[in-house]
């Protein structure tokens, strides 16, 4: 019976309230008692992972309204967001922050939760599907990063192919199942925007939503405290104990900092959205430009690095067993070391693959920034030879410059900091390298260099040598060949004290 | 002596018609299901043959292609020619656009490389100057017959199939370059090593030097 003493909202609550029934289970969720210890800002970092979810969702669909899935278009769609549709480019921009900044919380997450011991019993499982929502996060900002479809897309997905094309005896229907065709084409597109769109989030919502069911259900992880044991037969009456002996009800108490933190990440995704802009598109995805430098996008540059590093013959076996190896160790983890200790004081092994991975990512996404093992395609025509490198030399030596540029020598080594780093800088060669070793080593090549012989005639390949020889400091003589001057001296160094004959008496 | 059985009270009759009854309608039930696996099996025949279109398609990729004059490359020049790809939809636009390398070495032989660096699929760039091909991902280095110089491709440049029809040029596309169904593949042997065993070059790697306009394809 409505009473009509009620302020209207209160009569349409209730009159909801009595047909969907759901002001109980909702209290039962919000009101549970959490550890008081877990009230913590270590804490925050799954919400905020599921609040950039909701923003990429809302984001992405708003994206979708104008975006146009085809090959022909799609570059075009995207320039007409980001300058003709009033503030299409920030919620571009919003969109393409936001997937940065939910890979990183998402890996925050991840850390925090295998250093506070949160995968160990009874929450593996919850652990399990936080492997595989990690892995659709990442494939999420993959096929975003093609959904851009710009050149670094268009060579991003062949790279994506040539290491699909690896896999042995499949490699190759895979790789036209992936292209959606022989090629990359309009079929690429449409089935990356399908999986983009539809399928990755669909399943991605699925597994958060089951993620978040275990959390409520089995409760938030306490504080790890050194020596509390987790024990399967022991555990849950400890946890249920605590929670309510030494317990808060999650909403307010927890909740209030899940919420300051999520508004100040959101904060963060729109202030770089607004400082920074939106990600590209850079050239358009046309094959025959190739004068392009393709990069992956920057959570991706650590895969590009170690590709860059491997030795070609343990390429392959490392690019299709690693990642499979490092899911199963990741799956298999809170199934191997499901109890125990929880503490990161009594998990040295744990704090330092944690602090290696991290460096390591640090590392080899720096050097994929500067990328020091890519020829800079255009030092040899921009990058000019110093002045001080061509001052008092002969106008065979000089000429011996011209070869260096022509040659695209630069390319790969640098002179006075220009130039490519792929070789060593070349200010100082001389000091290394004796003469027949400079041209031993311009017409074989060797140590990775590629043998200039068929390149070079004679007379170039002397002036380059000559003008390589002039290359050390004031204060360092050129390397020579002890073995040449003893020859010109008929056998004895000018200033050797071995006086032939003469050494003999000389000792009595 | 009465050996019948006392009949069942009123309670054990109804839990046991209770049990029929319920064994009545389990059965029915998976009558429901096989109906509807049955469907779903039905259904996902075409699902699974429209999702491996791509794969069952294959044979239909390559097709031979026109790509100029053969007396329009010079002698020990290099050219970036592009074509448009064979195999295409109305919606590709730009991105049916391929370019290409065609060698014409001193001899008048002729060797067609695929854009894609042997490693990862980059395009890679001639320079005429040095006689070499660059990428500018991880700085794979070839000479100007294709072989591998230096870098981390474990090959020398994909070469397309190639003929010459009255007077024109023409190469077999259509497909993305890739190291396709070998895991691996040797680099081309230099002229004192022996050529490939006959097993590995189906896929040939390198580019047929006795043999002009009849190269084997890597592309396919």
């Amino acid at each position: 019976m409505p009473e009509y003493g009620q302020a209207w909202y209160k009569r349409l609550y209730d009159w909801l309230e009595r047909r969907l029934q759901l002001e109980g289970p909702i209290k039962d969720a919000v009101l549970h008692p959490v550890p008081k210890s877990t009230a913590s800002w270590w804490y925050v970092f799954g919400s905020a992972s599921l609040v950039l979810l909701i923003l990429q969702i809302v984001t992405g669909i708003l994206l979708g309204l104008v975006y146009a899935p085809t090959a022909a278009d799609a570059w075009t769609s995207l320039q007409v967001l980001n300058h003709q549709l009033p503030l299409g480019w920030f919620l571009r921009a919003m969109h393409g922050w936001g997937s940065n900044f939910m890979v990183a919380v998402v890996l925050i997450h991840m850390a925090q939760v295998f250093l506070f011991g949160a995968y160990k019993f009874p929450r593996e499982f919850t652990w399990i599907l936080g492997v595989f929502m990690l892995l659709m996060t990442l494939g999420m900002a993959f096929t975003g990063q093609v959904l851009r479809f710009d050149q670094d897309a268009y060579w991003g997905l062949g790279i994506g192919a040539s290491i699909v094309g690896r896999i042995p005896l499949v490699g190759g229907q895979l790789v036209d199942l992936m292209l959606g065709g022989p090629i990359i084409n309009g079929a690429t597109l449409t089935r990356f925007f399908a999986l983009h769109v539809f399928i990755i989030p669909g399943t991605l919502l699925a597994f958060t939503a089951l993620h978040v069911w275990m959390v409520l259900k089995l409760g938030i992880n306490e504080w790890p405290m050194p020596g509390r044991i987790v024990r399967r037969e022991t555990y849950i009456r400890d946890y249920n104990h605590l929670a309510h002996t030494d317990g808060i009800p999650f909403v307010p108490g927890a909740v209030w900092k899940d919420l300051v933190f999520s508004a100040a990440v959101i904060f963060a995704v729109a202030f770089c959205a607004g400082m920074f802009g939106p990600f590209g598109p850079k050239g358009v995805p046309d094959p025959t430009i190739i004068n392009t430098v393709p990069k992956p996008d920057f959570f991706f540059l650590w895969i590009y690095t170690i590709l860059s590093f491997l030795p070609p013959d343990m390429e392959t076996p490392f690019i299709l067993i690693a990642p499979v190896v490092g899911v199963i160790i990741l799956v298999a983890l809170p199934l191997v070391a499901g109890v125990g200790e929880k503490s990161w004081w009594r998990r040295p092994v744990a704090v330092f693959s944690v602090m290696f991975i991290a460096i390591c990512f640090g590392v080899f996404t720096q050097l994929g920034t500067t990328t020091p093992w890519s020829p800079y395609m255009n030092a040899w025509s921009g990058a000019p030879v110093p002045v001080q490198f061509l001052e008092r030399r002969t106008p065979l030596e000089r000429q011996g410059a011209n070869v260096l540029q022509e040659k695209q020598c630069r390319n790969c080594h640098a002179l006075g900091g220009l130039g490519g780093e792929r070789g060593p800088a070349l200010d100082s060669v001389a000091t290394r390298l004796t003469e027949d070793q400079l041209i031993r080593q311009v017409l074989l090549g060797g140590g990775n260099m590629p043998a200039y012989g068929s390149a070079l005639s004679p007379a170039e390949t002397t002036a380059l040598v000559r003008f390589l020889e002039t290359l050390h400091p004031h204060y360092q003589p050129p390397a020579s060949d002890a073995s040449r001057q003893v020859v010109g001296q008929a056998g004895v160094p000018a200033n050797s004290t071995v006086q032939r004959g003469g050494g003999q008496a000389a000792v009595h | 002596m009465d050996e019948k059985l006392p009949p069942p009270n009123p309670e054990e009759q109804e839990q046991r018609l209770e049990q029929e009854r319920v064994t009545r309608r389990t059965f029915l039930m998976n009558v429901g299901i096989g109906l509807n696996a049955l469907v779903v099996l039905a259904l996902a025949t075409p699902v699974v043959g429209y999702l491996l279109g791509p794969v069952l398609r294959r044979k239909n990729y390559r097709d031979w292609v026109t790509i100029g004059n053969a007396s329009d490359f010079m002698p020990g020049e290099t050219t970036l020619i592009t074509y448009r790809n064979p195999f295409q939809e109305p919606w590709d636009g730009e991105t049916a656009n391929i370019p290409a390398y065609v060698r014409c070495s001193e001899d008048g032989k002729y060797t067609v490389f695929a854009i894609n660096c042997a490693h990862l699929g980059c395009p890679v760039r001639w320079f005429s100057e040095s006689q070499l091909f660059m990428c500018p991902c991880h700085g794979g280095i070839y000479y100007a017959d294709g072989s591998r110089a230096s870098g981390p491709p474990e090959r020398g440049l994909f070469t397309y199939e190639m003929k010459v029809e009255n007077g024109k040029l023409m190469i077999r596309a259509g497909q993305l370059p890739t190291l396709r169904n070998r895991a691996s593949a040797a680099p081309c042997p230099s002229a004192g090593e022996p050529k490939a065993p006959a097993v590995v070059t189906r896929i040939e790697s390198c580019p047929s030097t006795d043999r002009p306009g009849t190269s084997a394809s890597t592309i396919g």
